[in-house]
């Protein structure tokens, strides 16, 4: 043993990463505490980018709110809109047509594939693969805004939900363009899960890193393809079936431990469910036309007193919309339970015990989108 | 007198001419590497200034030339501001013994393919300086280059950029010695530590073949020697938003950018030199006597001369793409696991590779023979190696993952 005096000084650090850091999604800021490399504590600070949503959105008409949505979760405009719209269809007693609910669910299992395609690439990039891997997803990527930009007329603020149904019909040449898509995808997500699942370093960086215990993932009520990683099979689409996903089969894949490896194989997973689902609506798709919109819906509606909350579940996890009316015009309360902001809660269990390297790519695999935490 | 003066001058000549080709190499380099990503991302890369792209590194010079020159003040400024002339000279000083081609100004190409050791009419003025401890040269000068990046990330009191400084030192302690001992084998087959000599050793048999562990052991640590990806942990985009060199812009900034780059074609040419036979290749002679019989000696080592660079420069670039191809394929390996590669795994298969080596040459004495019998050992060895380290760490299982089906709860009927 020594003696005090002969021992090297040592002293904790405080770095701050972020806000502005290439690797923090946006503007969030982590106050680490480190020793040499290693996680002491790891404090998440958030709300750079508050713009007061909830508030706004209690002085705007429930329609003017729709595009609105489009801001919280950039990557996912389509999926927003569905829990939005669902939301007000239940507090004014809308009906759907067949048709709208397929092309929804066309339209966010679309959003899924390319919310995952682009995480993923992200996660990799974050462990420092320089952009190949990002590359490659953000081209699938690209494709689906492709259909989107065809569809609603925008690429990434679609706003193309409506109450009652989607705003306008497919365009003729939709359903040919989104087989030939979904006819290339396995040759995608093969050849992305190919290019680096075994890789020795990825394996390194993210086998056992940031394992988030059952236990731990549900008393932080964490959900998606996080919870999914830690080994519940908890899906929305399954557990409490919205619109027409009880029409469906698809399986839920969870992983076994829990790590960020896990929550990467269960994204690419998820994709390749996604596609299943989207195959089956192409061949239920009824041929109605003019279907895709229920005629009676008013848009400019003034819904009885009353409240309702629904959940989806986006590509991020449980996506939920809460609307309290008092029968006027604009919603009385308007409150986004937002999937990103809610799996971000557990970060500091997961960092801490690891090194800086990794603080990035457990946040990466958390798969957070500023626009969402921050409301 | 004058011989002496005719010396020096042309040894000014030949710095002068090499500092300016190396200078111009680095800002190529970097268009080849962004041009070279970009195709492997399915991008086009920079193609707008000049054609194809080609003045695009100029406008990058002019861009920094002209960007303020900010020293933050509370740097430790002596040391902030000397921190990039001491990564720079190292990475040029490596230059002075690596030949990157044999062109006799004595007239005779002969002599560049004769045993240099009973042939002093050699005059290569493609090798500024041909000294008897080459090698030895090679690895001090490469090791003092760390000093720049740890110098710097301390001297800048910022953290990131004492993390990334911190990061550098003990990365460099981990590998330099892996890196020596892979050269080390190498030097044990040629006998000599002069770089020409290497390269004499090599006329009939690339040391590749009977070094093969070695020269993938010194690619390996060659690659962490030059902070490169996958072990570009200093400069940690993602992570530590560049390291060492987060607080340096401007001309000093581009200084480490270039010794960068200036290292990593060194590390390619000593690659080259070791490994690949350095400028040399099958018919080199052949040109040379040709050219000798059709317009006299002096045409005949020029065209050698010319030949043996090209043919040098293929070699070197062929390596580059490769630290090119691994930049832009794999993610980066953590800091405490490459020191554990680097000593658990890279050490001890370099120690075995010198052991493996001296045994063989003392007890095959013959070249060929313990060539061969060294690259059925490497072989063995690189399997050997490979199936260890697939039982430390398994191959994932696809188990890892669950299709399952969770009950889905009955509507309730409306």
């Amino acid at each position: 043993m020594k003696a005090e005096g002969t021992m090297i000084k040592t002293e904790e650090l405080q770095i701050n990463i972020g806000p502005q850091h290439p690797s923090t999604h946006g503007v969030f800021r982590m106050l680490v505490t480190v020793d040499g490399e290693t996680i002491v504590d790891l404090k998440p600070v958030f709300g750079y980018l508050h713009r007061n949503h909830e508030q706004i959105a209690e002085v705007n008409t429930y329609l003017q709110n729709m595009p609105y949505t489009d801001r919280l979760d950039y990557f996912n405009s389509m999926a927003n809109n569905q829990a939005y719209a669902m939301a007000v269809e239940k507090l004014a007693e809308i009906e759907v047509p067949e048709r709208a609910e397929y092309i929804r669910v066309i339209m966010v299992e679309l959003t899924r594939i390319l919310n995952h395609a682009s995480a993923l690439g992200f996660l990799i990039n974050d462990m420092g693969a320089w952009q190949t891997p990002l590359a490659f997803g953000m081209r699938e990527r690209e494709k689906i805004l492709d259909l989107f930009e065809s569809t609603s007329g925008a690429r990434l603020m679609c706003n193309y939900f409506r109450f009652g149904g989607v705003v306008r019909d497919l365009p003729p040449d939709f359903v040919p363009r989104l087989q030939s898509l979904l006819t290339g995808l396995p040759t995608f997500i093969d050849e992305f899960e190919r290019m680096l699942r075994e890789n020795e370093i990825l394996r390194i960086r993210s086998e056992g890193i940031g394992v988030l215990p059952k236990e731990v993932a549900i008393s932080y009520s964490v959900t998606g393809p996080v919870l999914r990683g830690s080994g519940i099979p908890y899906d929305i689409r399954k557990a409490e079936p919205y619109s027409i996903y009880d029409r469906f089969d698809f399986d839920v894949p969870i992983g076994t431990v829990g790590d960020v490896y896990d929550r990467f194989l269960v994204r690419i997973e998820e994709m390749r469910q996604s596609k299943r689902i989207l195959e089956q609506a192409l061949k239920q798709l009824p041929d109605a036309e003019g279907g895709h919109i229920n005629p009676k819906a008013r848009q400019n509606i003034r819904p009885p007193v009353g409240d309702a909350y629904t959940r989806i579940e986006s590509p991020k996890g449980e996506l939920g919309f809460y609307l309290v009316s008092d029968g006027g015009q604009t919603p009385y309360r308007y409150k986004v339970r937002a999937p990103s902001f809610i799996n971000l809660t557990p970060l500091s269990d997961m960092c801490r015990g690891y090194k800086v390297a990794d603080v990035v790519v457990i946040l990466g695999s958390i798969d957070i989108v500023m626009g969402e935490v921050d409301r | 007198m004058d011989d002496i003066v005719v010396q020096v001058l042309i040894m000014l000549v030949q710095v002068v001419v090499l500092v300016l080709a190396i200078s111009t190499g680095f800002a190529y380099l970097t268009l080849f590497e962004r041009r070279l990503l970009a195709r492997m991302q399915n991008r086009v890369g920079p193609n707008r200034a000049g054609p194809g792209g080609f003045l695009q590194p100029a406008a990058d010079a002019v861009k920094l030339f002209f960007k303020e020159d900010v020293i933050p003040t509370l740097v430790d400024r002596g040391v902030y501001l000397l921190a990039p002339a001491l990564a720079v000279i190292p990475a040029l000083l490596i230059w002075a013994v690596i030949p990157f081609g044999c062109l006799n100004i004595a007239g005779d190409y002969q002599a560049c393919f004769a045993d240099p050791a009973t042939n002093p009419n050699l005059h290569n003025i493609f090798q500024l300086a041909d000294i008897d401890i080459g090698v030895l040269y090679l690895l001090a000068i490469t090791s003092i280059g760390v000093y720049g990046i740890t110098l710097a990330g301390w001297a800048s009191n910022s953290k990131y950029a004492m993390l990334g400084g911190i990061r550098a030192s003990a990365q460099l302690i981990s590998y330099e010695l892996a890196l020596s001992s892979a050269v080390l084998a190498a030097v044990m087959m040629a006998g000599t530590l002069s770089t020409h000599e290497v390269i004499y050793q090599q006329m009939t048999m690339w040391f590749v073949i009977p070094q093969l562990l070695g020269f993938v052991l010194f690619l390996i640590s060659g690659t962490a020697e030059l902070v490169r990806a996958p072990f570009d942990l200093v400069e940690a985009e993602q992570e530590l938003t560049s390291g060492y060199n987060a607080e340096y812009g401007s001309m000093k900034f581009a200084l480490f950018f270039m010794s960068e780059y200036i290292k990593m074609i060194a590390i390619s040419a000593i690659a080259v030199t070791l490994y690949l036979g350095g400028w040399n290749a099958p018919g080199l002679e052949l040109l040379g006597s040709l050219m000798t019989g059709m317009a006299g000696p002096l045409v005949g080592s020029i065209a050698v001369g010319l030949a043996s660079f090209l043919v040098f420069l293929v070699k070197v670039v062929l390596i580059l793409f490769l630290f090119v191809w691994m930049r832009a394929s794999w993610p980066r390996v953590r800091y405490d696991k490459l020191m554990y590669m680097g000593w658990k795994w890279l050490l001890p298969l370099a120690l075995l590779n010198v052991a493996m080596t001296a045994v063989f040459v003392v007890v095959l004495p013959d070249a060929l023979i313990h060539s061969v019998a060294l690259f059925v050992a490497s072989l063995v060895v690189m399997a050997v190696a490979y199936v260890v380290s697939s039982r430390v760490k398994p191959a994932p299982s696809r188990s890892r993952i669950k299709m399952v089906q969770p009950e889905v709860p009955r509507r309730p009927s409306s």
